[in-house]
């Protein structure tokens, strides 16, 4: 059975009940408040961090390692709960996780620190991560990352990932119209950008939590401070439908389905 | 049409996230605490939270919904949270903090949650902390959750001490519960019946074993003690029908009529044998004062939790309550503040928040000084069977030795020639720490509950009709109801203020106490707006009535600061609450002050938060200072006869006319004047005097002008709650 060095790239957004108010600071833009902001893992790099551990666990000898690049304060903190969902290395990087960075120098960050992993195999590597970010959907940034470390094998959107006993992998992906495709490869190392997978959230294990944490907490402490560009942008603003956060019950999903139609009619 | 004045300074810019709360209840080093923070929390605002949404604290049984909370639990970790490691825990050592912040976190959304959760531990707690290791690791490992590919069903407990009535309640001798031996053969274990019937037991409807308070009813059997009742065990096990709570419906309660045999064994810390009786290591008074001193802290954090988690959801309903009229247009006053344009809402808010920050607070203090305590207590236990020194009562006699010691490093401190030998003696940090846990213990318990049951309603009087409806937001109407169960159970609150009433006159906490004075002092001086120095006042006033109380009687000659006093006593350990509280929430202010820069997430809002919270400790200070003038004042001269005007030594009005003559203007300032034929002022008698009180009168006349700028605070902390950010919308359902 493969064994395989599952490195997935993922970092933080602001909690999505928040409120998200675009403002312009000397840096350029950035959300109100947002290091204050609570923080938690972006849920498309949570998908491909599951699907990662559950592959892990599928083939005994892999092994994951998450790849974030993220201010670290925030990161810790977001990591006293992802920490206890599977057993994973941390790599962090004391960057912004902000939507307005540019996407090409995350990719950099990324690639740099995934080629710095020791002991690292390209021959069992499989890179994971969103297919976009719920902080900015830039869609680009894993192809990127695959570019810079030289992996052209690379799947995007990817809902289903089938490994073979000889190593084969057979991917699932979406497409436009609403359709899947099917792709084969023949092995790692290869580039994975999830969309929402086929797992719930795992199971929460406190005692995977202070394993991981063993090693978590020094991998903070010593991540490196680096930069990331902020391209410029002309105009920042939110969504121009108000938004509108309710929460409910007792309704259908009909009536659910009507209501967004009516609110879309309204716009 | 704003009647709240506003300012540029730096204010509170978000809702405080764990970065600041990690800091101010010094957690921020422990990653496995702030784990379990967040398990526990996702627990509480997803499985909790919908349950109650669904209605489910709508029956008195115990559903199989209400049941899956117990496997939330376990896989969270909250159960396993109790053990030790060896056990089939996660966090080593000592738990007091851990367990209080679960409970925190759980009540937040419904503190019956966090009493289903509590009371497996409290079944527990007798067996942790006095039973033997064998009985120890026996039923923590069977309670602990079965890890990865184990196939077991974790065991859960009760805790029976209340009996129905006449008998135990308060009062914890009125044993009814019995035990006597049916067997015992020459040389093997002896065979025991326990009978216990039981009132409001947790748990009951579905534990696996209950830790019971029992009294002899055989001679051949020792006084009383605490007994483990396992459901296979011979006899009969009935749980009884459930009771009909009006709060914390999502636990389980029974009153239960247990009839079992057991081995003696199962007596909790083991027995031995002496004289043909069977005499347990330790009577039942011995374990549950030992188990309640910890627990109880928990159950005061429940309230706390309850009155912060309403300022999120009170935000939103008094800044939205105007929108989506025809007349009220965004950018509007009325559209962007809504009820908050109205000063009385946020200032009332504001006192809901200084309350529920001032009692998380002393609560979380309370429970790190248990983590402190209970390390000491073990070596302290160790030290006396090094020495010998066995049973309460020697080690009573043999603590009073070291009593001197310990203030001697209170008082003296650098000072004494014995400085650093005395800071290392494990016996003396003991009987430090004790001191200060039996006076927080049963103050958080107490004053948390009680005071925030009262403040609880205020949160709700603020959501206007929604708030006593089951759809409001953050369920602030079934948290206004159950906070008088956490004033109840484990204890109403005439125990804690019986224990306080006791443990406040500890001379080794009084040296502290006097010590908090001159830091309370000296903070003031370098952090003003706290309040710190009017609380100093107030604690002042607290310590001369005290000795005051202390050496004097009451009009009829008797003695009046006395156990059976409760009127004396009960009010001077109510004042204690509201300055342990003040105090211990300007200590946490300045802890987040300190530390906040080093955390980069924290030091971006700091200055503001910062200020914010100053200004909330000095308004909790302030109210605090109230409680202080009026309980003093009223206990100082309450005891006292008023005068009448038979014996009074008045002016007569011509002797007056006399001396005008002399001392021009004195006829009008004499008041109690009585004329020649005898007629007086139509009032109560002659004014009663402060004579011998100067001292007493002077503390509240400063008193009083301490509270000066403590308006203007409350005006601050009123205006950044009109511009906090907050978010869109609550984080769990309604
Ligand atoms: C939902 C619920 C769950 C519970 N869970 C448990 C459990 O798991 N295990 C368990 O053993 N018990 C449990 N209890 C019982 C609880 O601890 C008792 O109800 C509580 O200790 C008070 O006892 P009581 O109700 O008999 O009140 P009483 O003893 O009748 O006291 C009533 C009131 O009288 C006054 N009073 C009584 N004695 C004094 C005094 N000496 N000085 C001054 N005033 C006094 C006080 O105002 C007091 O509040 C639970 C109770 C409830 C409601």
């Amino acid at each position: 059975m493969p064994q395989f060095q599952i490195v997935v790239c993922g970092s933080i957004v602001p909690d999505p009940l928040q409120t998200l108010e675009p403002v312009t600071g000397p840096a350029g833009p950035s959300l109100k408040n947002e290091l204050m902001l609570p923080a938690v893992l972006d849920p498309w790099a949570g998908h491909a961090l599951y699907e990662a551990a559950n592959l892990a666990r599928n083939h005994p000898g892999s092994k994951v390692y998450l790849v974030s690049a993220a201010p670290k304060a925030k990161l810790q903190q977001v990591m006293m709960t992802v920490g206890q969902k599977a057993p994973f290395e941390l790599v962090a990087i004391d960057a912004s996780a902000s939507g307005f960075t540019e996407a090409a120098d995350v990719a950099a960050l990324l690639a740099g620190a995934i080629a710095a992993i020791p002991g690292l195999d390209r021959s069992r590597l499989l890179v994971f991560g969103g297919w976009e970010s719920a902080s900015r959907g830039a869609g680009v940034t894993m192809q990127m990352v695959g570019e810079r470390l030289g992996i052209a094998e690379q799947f995007l959107a990817v809902d289903q990932l089938t490994v073979g006993e000889d190593g084969t992998l057979e991917v699932l992906e979406r497409i436009e119209g609403g359709s899947h495709q099917i792709s084969s490869c023949q092995g790692a190392p290869a580039v994975f950008g999830w969309a929402t997978g086929n797992l719930p959230e795992p199971r929460n294990n406190p005692q995977v939590g202070m394993q991981n944490m063993r090693a978590i907490m020094p991998a903070l402490q010593k991540a490196k401070p680096a930069s990331t560009g902020v391209p410029s942008f002309v105009s920042v603003s939110l969504p121009k439908q108000q938004r509108e956060t309710r929460v409910v019950k007792d309704l259908t999903p009909d009536e659910v389905a009507r209501e967004i139609v009516a609110w879309i009619g309204e716009n | 049409m704003a009647t709240i004045a506003k300012t540029n300074h730096a204010s509170l810019r978000t809702l405080p996230g764990d970065d600041f709360r990690q800091i101010m209840w010094r957690f921020a080093g422990r990653y496995d605490l702030q784990m379990i923070v967040q398990s526990s929390r996702q627990v509480a605002r997803g499985p909790v939270a919908r349950l109650v949404a669904a209605g489910a604290r709508n029956t008195h049984d115990w559903t199989p919904e209400k049941a899956s909370l117990l496997e939330a639990f376990d896989e969270a970790g909250i159960t396993a949270a109790f053990m030790d490691p060896h056990q089939g825990g996660f966090i080593e050592g000592p738990k007091n903090l851990a367990l209080a912040l679960i409970a925190f976190e759980l009540a937040w959304v419904d503190a019956g949650a966090a009493t289903g959760s509590l009371a497996g531990c409290l079944a527990l707690a007798p067996i942790h902390e006095r039973g033997t290791s064998e009985q120890r690791d026996y039923y923590l490992s069977k309670c602990a959750p079965p890890q990865p590919g184990e196939n077991r069903k974790p065991w859960r407990g009760a805790f029976a001490l209340t009996e129905p009535i006449p008998y135990v309640g308060v009062e914890t001798g009125l044993l009814n519960g019995k035990v006597r031996v049916v067997a015992w053969e020459e040389g093997k274990e002896p065979l025991l019946e326990v009978t216990k019937r039981g009132r409001f037991i947790t748990n009951m409807g579905f534990a696996n074993f209950v830790t019971a308070a029992v009294d002899s009813a055989d001679e051949r059997f020792k006084g009383s003690c605490m007994i483990i009742l396992e459901e296979s065990d011979p006899g009969s096990w009935d749980r009884g029908t459930p009771t009909r709570k009006l709060v914390h419906q999502l636990s389980s309660t029974s009153d239960p009529v247990l009839q079992v045999r057991v081995p003696a064994s199962r007596i909790i810390g083991g027995y031995s044998i002496r004289n043909g009786q069977i005499v347990p290591k330790y009577t039942h008074g011995e374990i549950i004062d030992a188990v309640f001193s910890h627990t109880r802290v928990t159950v005061g954090l429940m309230t706390s939790a309850k009155l912060l988690s309403a300022v999120e959801p009170v935000l939103r309903y008094q800044r939205g309550r105007f929108r989506g009229g025809e007349a009220v247009a965004p950018g509007t006053p009325r559209y962007e503040l809504g009820l908050q344009q109205r000063a009385d809402s946020v200032h009332r808010l504001v006192d809901v928040w200084a309350t529920g920050e001032a009692s998380a607070s002393l609560g979380f203090a309370a429970a790190r000084i248990f983590d402190v305590l209970d390390p000491l207590e073990k070596r302290k236990d160790e030290i006396f069977a090094q020495r010998g020194v066995e049973g309460a009562r020697a080690q009573l006699k043999a603590l009073m030795r070291v009593e001197k010691d310990a203030l001697e490093l209170l008082q003296d401190g650098e000072h004494s020639a014995r400085y650093s030998q005395l800071q290392q003696d494990e016996l003396v940090q003991f009987l430090i720490a004790s001191s200060l846990a039996n006076v927080l213990c049963p103050a958080c318990k107490l004053w948390n509950t009680g005071y925030g049951a009262t403040m609880m309603r205020e949160a709700v009087s603020l959501m206007g009709g929604y708030g006593i409806t089951e759809d409001c937001p953050g369920f602030l109407g079934h948290k206004w109801m159950d906070s008088q169960l956490e004033a109840t159970y484990e204890g109403p609150e005439a125990v804690q203020r019986r224990q306080l009433t006791l443990t406040m006159t500890n001379s080794v906490f009084l040296a502290q106490f006097h010590e908090w004075i001159r830091e309370m002092r000296e903070i003031g001086s370098t952090h003003p707006a706290t309040g710190a120095c009017t609380l100093a006042s107030a604690m002042q006033m607290w310590l001369w009535t005290l000795n005051h109380l202390q050496k004097t009687a009451d009009a009829d000659g008797v003695k009046l600061y006395h156990g059976t006093r409760q009127g004396v006593t009960f009010p001077l350990a109510d004042s204690l609450c509201w300055l342990l509280a003040s105090r211990q929430f300007i200590l946490d202010v300045l802890e987040l002050e300190a530390y906040g820069p080093d955390h980069p997430a924290v030091a971006e809002g700091l200055e503001g938060t910062v200020r914010f919270y100053t200004d909330l400790a000095h308004v909790q200070v302030a109210r605090a200072a109230g409680e202080l003038g009026r309980i003093c004042a009223s206990l100082v001269f309450g005891y006292m006869r008023h005068p009448v005007w038979e014996s009074c030594n008045c002016y007569q009005s011509d002797e007056l006319i006399e001396l005008e003559s002399m001392i021009p203007g004195i006829c009008s300032c004499a008041v109690d004047v009585v004329d020649a034929e005898g007629a007086h002022p139509a009032k109560a008698g002659p004014c009663a005097k402060a004579d011998g009180l100067e001292a007493f009168t002077r503390l509240r006349t400063r008193l009083d002008c301490c509270l000066t700028g403590s308006q203007l605070a409350k005006d601050r902390a009123a205006e950044a709650l009109t511009r906090v950010m907050i978010p869109e919308a609550l984080d769990y359902p309604a």
